[in-house]
């Protein structure tokens, strides 16, 4: 989000419910957690400010404004463009910023916006707007906005979080200040429920002193091939004790990442957590003398061959698993 | 008089709409223009801003009343968003009426449930 949290017109960058809300940065370099009391202190001398008067509206009301909305909205009703006046539901239109990238001013909103958002309420929807038009105002006469922030309640339970609902006030008066029409506006600036942690892959392996040496591996990127440190033969999986020599002195070797397919079955049934079926657990024998079960992936299911070239590759499963696969190695 | 309802009033939320009158009323706010930006920040989509739901509200009872209305006040209550590609119906009804002025009750209905509920006063028709 880059833009303002609240105009002086009181505009909110996000509406609706249900996924429209935002989250809002704070400009400034001061960011301060108040507590609930702090937060209700501020609102009271926000409001304490009273009406704050915003500059002026860039144009008049002009024909060109007026000719555009009606097009946009479908409204066909001649009365405005026959009679030199503005559709009332217009007014805030009047004093918007546009796209101008100047300095902006700031109402007594923005600080109250700022101190939530610095506070964790970072989240915006807005959930009422109210306008009464004293009268239809004329092409050619040019309209100021006034702001007064006007309350603030909470903090409260929502369905979007834990927030405040705040309240302003905008008043807009012609160069005579005359008041043509009001706006209540209401927003709830809520605290987003904390994003959940990335889901653990559900099928860890069990590590333990005897295989810990081959996920250590893994997550480097290299294949260790368990070995006896006295006579040398290679073992996999990893065991205490040498099946030749009945050493339990271990070691062991880097593969060289490379295998045939030797065996392999299709997945198909029932459904494993983690996992989209079909796919293809496989035997692969290693140049090196041993065999390592393993997925064969980046491959069609219908195109996995006994004999088939496999390299080694390696999958990230969650923040702490990866697994070795087998993919076709490339000719 | 009290009682009566309004003809109901369909609305196509085409991108065109909500872009066009997201800049008719000088909303240059991205997430009403900017599709990838909105579906980045959790929208479905881009969605209607919240003066041209005024806007339409505004429409829908002139559409009814006619032009010698005179709108005093809107009063909206905001729901779900309304999304480009999603529809806009306005259905309405006469809630009370004291000398020349009427109140009119309006609902908002997209695919989602409620975009808008809310009242408009107005005189002089």
């Amino acid at each position: 989000m880059t833009d303002r949290t609240a105009s002086t017109d009181g505009t909110e960058r996000t509406e609706g419910t249900e996924g429209t809300e935002g989250t809002e940065g704070t400009e400034g370099t001061e960011r301060r957690t108040m507590t609930d009391e702090e937060l209700h202190e501020l609102a009271g001398k926000q409001t304490a400010l009273g009406e704050v008067r915003g500059a002026p509206a860039a144009d008049p009301v002009n024909v060109p404004m007026i000719r555009h909305w009606l097009a946009a909205m479908g409204d066909e009703n001649p009365r405005y463009l026959e009679q030199g006046l503005a559709p009332p539901a217009m007014a805030q239109v009047w004093t918007m910023p546009g796209l101008s990238r100047g300095q902006k001013e700031r109402s007594p909103v923005d600080d109250m916006m700022s101190a939530l958002n610095d506070s964790g309420y970072t989240g915006v929807v807005a959930t009422n707007c109210e306008q009464t038009y004293h009268r239809y105002v004329r092409v050619g006469e040019r309209l100021t906005p006034a702001t007064r922030f006007s309350g603030l309640a909470g903090p409260k339970r929502t369905a979007l979080g834990v927030g405040y609902f705040a309240t302003w006030n905008i008043t807009w008066y012609t160069e005579d200040d005359e008041p043509v029409a009001d706006m209540m506006f209401r927003v709830l600036k809520f605290r987003p429920p904390a994003a959940k942690a990335a889901e653990p892959y559900p099928l860890q392996p069990a590590v333990n002193q005897d295989t810990a040496f081959f996920w250590e591996g893994v997550n480097r990127g290299e294949l260790r091939i368990q070995s006896c440190a006295d006579c040398g033969e290679l073992r996999h999986p990893p065991g205490p004790l040498c099946p030749h020599c009945r050493s339990a002195e271990r070691a062991y070797r880097l593969a060289s990442g490379t295998g045939t397919l030797f065996s392999y079955v299709v997945h198909h049934h029932p459904p494993v957590p983690g996992r989209e079926t079909p796919f293809v657990v496989g035997v692969v024998e290693l140049p090196e003398g041993v065999r390592i079960v393993g997925n064969v992936v980046n491959c069609p299911v219908e195109e996995v061959r006994i004999g088939m070239p496999l390299r080694v590759t390696y999958r990230r499963m969650d923040d702490r698993l990866v697994l070795p696969m087998w993919a076709p190695e490339e000719p | 008089m009290i009682g009566d309802a309004l003809p109901e009033l369909s609305i196509d939320l085409t991108p065109t709409m909500v872009v066009s009158t997201a800049l008719a009323t000088m909303d240059y706010t991205p997430v009403h223009h900017d599709t990838a930006l909105a579906r980045a920040q959790g929208s479905t989509d881009i969605f209607l801003n919240i003066l041209t739901t005024m806007g339409l509200v505004e429409r829908y009872v002139t559409d009814w009343a006619g032009p010698e209305a005179v709108i005093r006040s809107i009063d909206v209550k905001l729901g779900v968003p309304a999304y480009a590609g999603d529809r806009l119906t306005f259905s309405g009804t006469v809630v009370a009426g004291e000398g020349a002025r009427l109140t009119v009750e309006v609902r908002g209905r997209v695919s989602l449930g409620e975009h808008a509920t809310g009242t408009v006063t107005l005189e002089g028709q």
